[in-house]
């Protein structure tokens, strides 16, 4: 099952090389990660996308837990939520296909954010399946570099991670 | 007044009451030497290579309940360290680690003796800090101690560049911390640990089952008082011996895969299993699977909710410091209407005492060679049973482990988790400086000794009456065993060839060597040594039986109750 995991943890150096030294030493799978400071400059918040089973899931929960500078574990995905993930498609653009790639990222409401005379750069939001389908829409000839950001998401109403 | 970052080391040191500090000095922790030259509150002891400053702290911790303290110097300091600090990890040893770092501005740059620590440490560590502002130094050795003893203790590495030694700052020790991300469960759940009384008085085959927590969180009395109320059979593992006496009705041995017939046995086929303290790990459950084939409803104890559900899946997991837990779980039992199922009880004994009737560690004792077995049993009656005994990582650990009746927590220290080679010499060490009175037997063989015998020179130093019993059988004992059973007989690498006289070699360091051949002389050799020589340092150089092994024996990815015994070769 794949789960996402939201970690608050210190802003300090090194907390990052903690959690992800932790993932490497006992043969837990990160699919993505992001992190980033919060709006608690001595927060940062830190999003795992990992696949396992329940048992492992609780490991890894655990684990995280007693990392000393982990400050919050929650599981987003055993309960209503919202996730996305962010990326950026540079396309070549020229010809018949500069009209196309145009009205492709306007169906997926991806944004043009750069453009040369020969190619645009794709700014495109949504959950990992939604940024798979654009790629699967348009020629994977045409593209020239991808760049994703992981997921990151947020419980759904009343579910607040806070330290 | 301000104080330099190096007296200020010095001054947390004094503030947590440290009587000692192991280490070795090296360029980048010079300031804090020279500060702590100028001091007479603590001492501190001078090692021969930093792994033994690590076990050293290790052991001093272990019997001593008090937190170990050890300082090094950057570099090789640390690297040389990191054996005895993931031996400390792993068996959860509270230890505050000082390690000089290279200044500030060189970091980074492969300086001289410069290495990451904080990066290398940190998979063995409870936590580690790096200090980059002299004003930080003072609270994060707080947070250090603080760290270290709470929770599922563990050892915490401070990393101090010598330039912050040098910079100056008010000293104020805080004296209490606390920390948003770090809040230790103390108190068990009470829905929980009634679930657990009500299991366990429903329980027609029950087993208590506990491992070293009940050691480090001296939990010992707690434990001894539940498992008499309850009549039930208990079982310790390798880490947990001590925490039940050994020579109690109750107690059926070690178990694990040198554990005894009975205990294993009892393990497997108990229908309520009380956890107490311990991990489930490998070499005590073996094949969880098959471990699994059996139903029972498992308690499981522990301050670490990590350790839960980890290896196996348990029924009610209780998180707590385990004297409070068992304290909730004692006055529960007194106030209960029910009894403990008595009918139940007393078939299952006598299932077990079937099982005893085995008498698995039988082994017979000869006129020509010395059983290894022999040695530990008479050591056993020479020290009255009341030594404090260390041990290095092979067949003389596990022998130790099985014949040596431990009545006392803290009296027994070995590797148990990361199971290094070199650590009882330089825990003997430790012992005597938090014992100073005490009778203090490394249990080794002639491999291990080797492996940090330069520490033969600091007992000298500081006149440690350590008497070294050295099973030599002139193998590499467990793994020829290994070999032996499975690997047909292909004795690849084991045999220790050329030899030191041991004899020699302890008189070379000014102490006493004894070597031994004879069974007929095993019992006066260790008076000569425990009683004649009591104020000295004695190596026992005793040759053993070389084709000794250890049993019973569950191989490795077998279940519990599929022993190899003695009898079966």
């Amino acid at each position: 099952m794949r789960h996402i995991i939201s970690i608050l943890l210190e802003n300090e150096s090194g907390a990052l090389s903690r959690v992800a030294g932790l993932f490497s030493a006992r043969a837990f799978n990160i699919e993505s990660l992001t992190v980033a400071p919060t709006e608690d400059a001595s927060l940062s918040r830190m999003t795992i996308v990992s696949i396992g089973s329940d048992d492992v899931i609780e490991q890894i929960t655990k684990q995280l837990n007693k990392l000393i500078d982990v400050v919050k574990v929650v599981d987003l995905s055993e309960a209503p939520h919202i996730e996305r993930e962010l990326m950026l498609a540079k396309v070549r653009a020229t010809g018949k296909d500069r009209e196309e790639m145009k009205r492709v990222a306007d169906i997926f409401r991806g944004r043009i954010i750069d453009v040369t005379e020969s190619s645009y750069v794709i700014e495109l939001t949504g959950n990992g399946a939604k940024l798979d389908a654009f790629l699967a829409a348009i020629d994977g000839s045409l593209v020239l570099e991808t760049v994703r950001t992981g997921v990151c998401g947020v419980g759904r109403g009343d579910r607040i991670l806070k330290a | 007044m301000q104080l330099t970052g190096a007296e200020i080391v010095i001054r947390c040191l004094q503030e947590e009451k440290v009587e000692f500090v192991f280490g070795y000095p090296g360029g980048s922790v010079l300031y804090i030497y020279d500060e702590l030259f100028k001091q007479d509150q603590f001492k501190h002891v001078l090692v021969r290579h930093e792994q033994a400053a690590v076990h050293a702290a290790d052991a001093y911790s272990r019997s001593s309940r008090k937190v170990g303290v050890c300082m090094v110097t950057s570099g090789p300091g640390v690297t040389n360290a990191v054996t005895g600090i993931a031996t400390a990890y792993m068996d959860s040893s509270p230890l505050v680690v000082i390690s000089g770092q290279v200044p500030t501005a060189y970091i980074g740059q492969d300086a001289f003796q410069e290495a990451d620590t904080v990066g290398i440490t940190r998979p063995c560590v409870k936590h580690n800090f790096l200090v980059k502002d002299v004003k930080d130094l003072a609270v994060t050795l707080k947070k250090a101690f603080y760290l270290a003893k709470s929770g599922r203790p563990g050892p915490v590495l401070v990393d101090i560049p010598k330039d912050i030694t040098t910079h100056k700052c008010d000293f104020h020790y805080p004296k209490s911390i606390s920390m948003r991300s770090y809040n230790p469960v103390v108190k068990g759940h009470s829905g929980q640990i009634k679930k657990a009384v009500q299991l366990l008085l429903e329980a027609r085959r029950p087993m208590i089952y506990a491992g070293g927590g009940v050691i480090l969180s001296d939990a010992s009395d707690k434990l001894t008082q539940v498992t008499r109320m309850l009549g039930f059979p208990i079982t310790q593992t390798l880490m947990g011996l001590g925490g039940y006496p050994a020579t109690d009705g109750q107690f059926l041995g070690m178990l694990g895969m040198h554990g005894t017939y009975e205990a294993n046995m009892a393990m497997q086929h108990c229908d309520v299993l009380l956890a107490v303290g311990a991990r489930f790990d490998d070499r005590v459950i073996g094949n969880t699977a098959h471990f699994g084939e059996v139903a029972r409803k498992i308690i499981h104890i522990d301050i670490d909710p990590s350790s839960i559900s980890k290896r196996v899946k348990v029924d009610v997991p209780i998180v707590g410091n385990l004297p409070d837990v068992l304290d909730e779980i004692i006055k529960l039992l007194e106030a209960a209407a029910a009894k403990p199922d008595a009918k139940g009880l007393a078939s299952w004994w006598k299932q077990i005492d079937e099982w005893r009737g085995k008498n698995s560690l039988r082994y017979t004792q000869g006129t020509d060679l010395i059983m290894p077995q022999y040695v530990i049993e008479k050591l056993y009656e020479v020290t009255g049973g009341d030594a404090f005994v260390t041990s290095d990582v092979g067949q003389h650990q596990m022998w130790a482990a099985q014949y040596y009746k431990f009545d006392k927590p803290r009296r027994w220290i070995n590797s148990g988790g990361l199971g290094t080679m070199g650590f009882g010499l330089p825990a003997a060490m430790g012992v005597r400086f938090a014992n100073p009175k005490a009778t203090v037997a490394c249990v080794t063989g002639e491999a291990s000794i080797q492996m940090c015998i330069q520490e033969l020179s600091t007992c000298k130093q500081y006149r440690l009456p350590i008497k070294i019993v050295n099973l030599n059988n002139r193998y590499l004992g467990m793994v020829r065993q290994w070999q032996q059973m499975f690997h047909g007989n292909r004795y690849s690498e084991s045999y220790v060839d050329a030899l030191p006289d041991f004899v020699k070699l302890a008189e070379a360091y000014g102490h006493v060597g004894i070597r031994v051949e004879k069974p007929a002389d095993v019992e006066g050799a260790l008076r000569e040594a425990f009683v004649k020589h009591k104020n000295e340092l004695v190596f026992l150089d005793i040759l053993t039986d070389q084709t000794a092994n250890v049993f019973p024996m569950v191989a490795a990815g077998k279940g519990l109750s599929e022993m190899i015994l003695a009898e079966d070769l």
